[in-house]
């Protein structure tokens, strides 16, 4: 059970720690890139990878307000999140890889990893399906007196799905430590926001739910990470919040998407509305690190990123006989197998 | 030794208070299930005991309720989400079948969701087409999801408690048309296994496989066919997952003839399965083919002579063992 946490541990200067901000964006976005590059180099374990490039701002700013003990759900464009919550990309990279070293066993890949260590109740490639698990997790923090909040992130695409609206109520009518994140990349699969709903202002929809509710651009991660911060602090009071972050999806809806759909006028304003080439160019504009020293940084997080590939190619594949595991809790007898059944019957004839 | 005169209503709130005596993370949360009392008063006066923070209130929002559940119990809490009416499953089903059952396998055996959904079924009434619906093929038709079906009181009571017991989700479908049943029982005697089917009566002809409120047609038919010197045993399945196939084996065997009831409708129901797997684990034995009685494949009326003439009840169940066995035992 979770102890109560009676000081807050998450460094004071957290919000406002550029380079710790920089370094985590460029982390999200070399280990997405070599997500790309595991596809391409037919690693993966097929083709249903969702690249949150350009939306590196959203995990970093916003887990940067959270702390030990809090839980989160993801959707299917989570990598960045899980990692800013401290994920181990080597085992992030095998699960995506489906091999038997990832986070799942395999099990999950990038759609469904989770780790509970870590607080990470699970990705979900059911959009919205991960909401509604954090006004639960909201509830057994409140029981259990622990302090802790539960985030839910999720894409402009969920605004509209129901339950995304019955958590909200939920979660306001109880005020629990519920915080909602969308990561407003302005797309649902192929389908632009403003052709999706009359009003894209989507945090009055939170608004209108009792809920503190604010949009912070996703070009400034220090603006994520403020509002983050802000909202976060009232969250673990019990004033649940929603958060929208306007940034824009550089790439397809998957890995083999080349958004035919987008005007390529547009698709160039987007890439160039880049929260981490506005952070390097920030650190740079206000002395904090020199070009030469942001150099550096890159060519470590490359180094730490091309391990992830080189570790997952390495690995192996889980046991065939691991498919009738954990259908069930382990001391319960596995579902006997086809093969096993139809043997046993017409041996019998 | 305490015998006690309980409904099969009392033992199931006897079950949710004595859970949430014994384990103080026993949370329910629901539909009407606080001020309200349940809407067939399950879960009356709980909420004086345990508290609002114990006995919650939602709005309705069937997925939500699920779905919090899920989130509660990966977080720690053992909930109980109950859902009014099974005919609202559809609503709930990502939340059940995309998330609760599949929790544990996707995320590698890292964590499971011990949640209890209660719910209750079937017909008696007149509730009509949405509210009167056996839709436990949905759920045995999901891994990952236990499912309990209780037909006699002391059921009631041992089932929930040991579904509040267990590391993997439960779907836990109530009858309506059985909350009055009244039965004397002795909870303190030896709890009948999870997971184990009750032989209820044993006869020599035939084998009669069912659940829930048919498992009292059963009985009935058993006693007309008694009079006509036809003797068959009824087996209570009580969990249909885990199914304990292997007492309907042993008992199918001894007979060689068997017929499958349920109050589901016929095709792709539960019938269907089970009659399946006896013809074909039990080929050998088999005197005649298995038979389904099941609910006729049609949604359900609200008229009390439409409603009865759609689902299987005594007559039924004793004219087609009565034809099964024509001929082949003398009377």
């Amino acid at each position: 059970m979770n102890q109560p946490q009676a000081v807050q541990r998450a460094d004071a200067s957290s919000n406002t720690d550029l380079p710790q901000l920089y370094r985590m964006m460029r982390r999200i976005r070399t280990f997405e890139e070599r997500v790309g590059e595991l596809f391409v180099r037919g690693q993966s374990a097929g083709s249903m990878l969702h690249l949150s490039i350009g939306e590196e701002s959203a995990a970093a700013g916003v887990c940067a307000a959270m702390r030990e003990g809090d839980t989160f759900t993801t959707h299917h464009r989570g990598h960045g999140i899980f990692l800013a919550r401290g994920a181990d990309p080597n085992r992030m990279m095998a699960e995506i890889g489906g091999k038997e070293a990832g986070y799942c066993h395999g099990k999950g890949g990038s759609m469904h990893i989770a780790d509970m260590g870590l607080g990470h109740l699970g990705a979900n490639a059911i959009v919205g399906g991960g909401i509604p698990a954090v006004v639960g997790a909201g509830l057994a923090a409140r029981h259990k007196k622990s302090g802790a909040i539960s985030a839910a992130f999720f894409g402009d695409g969920a605004t509209g799905q129901g339950i995304l609206y019955e958590s909200m109520n939920m979660a306001a009518l109880w005020s629990l430590p519920c915080l909602f994140v969308c990561i407003n990349n302005q797309y649902g699969m192929g389908t632009r926001i403003d052709q999706a709903t009359a009003n894209p202002r989507l945090h009055e929809r939170a608004q209108a739910f009792g809920l503190t509710a604010e949009t912070v651009d996703g070009l400034d991660v220090e603006a994520v990470a403020e509002a983050g911060r802000r909202l976060v602090d009232g969250v673990r009071a019990g004033k649940p919040a929603f958060l929208v972050i306007d940034c824009y999806r550089f790439y397809g809806h998957a890995r083999k998407d080349k958004s035919p759909y987008r005007d390529p006028v547009e698709e160039e304003v987007g890439r160039a509305k880049d929260p981490v080439a506005f952070a390097r160019a920030a650190l740079i504009d206000r002395k904090l690190l020199a070009e030469t020293a942001l150099d550096t940084m890159d060519a470590e997080v490359a180094a730490e990123m091309d391990a992830t590939i080189d570790f997952t190619v390495a690995q192996h594949e889980p046991p065939l006989s691991s498919m009738f595991r954990d259908v069930y809790a382990p001391e319960e007898p596995e579902p006997e197998p086809v093969r096993t059944r139809i043997d046993r019957i017409l041996a019998r004839a | 030794m305490a015998l006690q005169e309980l409904t099969y209503r009392d033992a199931l709130r006897k079950a949710l208070a004595d859970a949430m005596t014994e384990n103080p993370d026993v949370v329910i949360i629901g539909e009407e299930v606080g001020r309200y009392g349940g809407a067939y008063a399950v879960t009356k006066d709980l909420i004086k005991e345990f508290g609002p923070e114990r006995v919650i209130d939602t709005p309705i929002s069937e997925p939500a309720i699920v779905g919090a559940a899920v989130g509660a119990a990966l977080a720690g809490l053992r909930p109980v989400a109950e859902l009014m009416y099974v005919d609202f499953i559809g609503m709930t089903m990502d939340q059940l079948a995309n998330q609760a059952a599949k929790i544990r396998y996707m995320f590698g055996g890292q964590i499971g969701v011990p949640m209890v959904l209660r719910t209750q079924g079937g017909t008696g009434r007149s509730a009509g087409a949405q509210h009167s619906q056996s839709l436990e093929a949905y759920v045995m038709h999901t891994p990952g999801l236990r499912l309990a079906m209780p037909a006699t009181v002391a059921d009631a009571y041992h089932l929930l408690r040991q579904a509040l017991t267990k590391p993997d989700p439960v779907v836990f479908i109530e009858h309506k048309a059985l909350y009055t049943l009244k039965e004397t029982v002795d909870l303190d005697a030896p709890v009948p296994e999870w997971g184990k089917v009750a032989v209820r009566r044993q006869g020599r002809d035939l084998v009669i496989v069912t659940y829930s409120r048919q498992v009292h047609y059963a009985m009935e038919a058993a006693k007309q066919l008694a009079a006509q010197g036809i003797e068959a045993t009824v087996i209570d399945l009580r969990t249909l997952n885990p199914l304990d196939f292997d007492t309907i084996r042993t008992e199918v065997e001894k007979t060689g003839r068997a017929m499958v009831v349920s109050e589901g409708v016929m095709t792709a129901g539960v019938a269907a399965e089970l009659s399946a797997r006896i013809s074909e684990e039990c080929f050998d034995f088999l005197e005649d083919p298995v038979i389904r009685v099941a609910g006729e494949d049609i949604p359900i009326s609200v008229s009390t002579v439409l409603e009865t003439g759609s689902v299987p009840g005594p007559q039924l169940i004793f004219e087609t063992a009565m034809k099964l066995m024509a001929g082949r035992v003398a009377a």
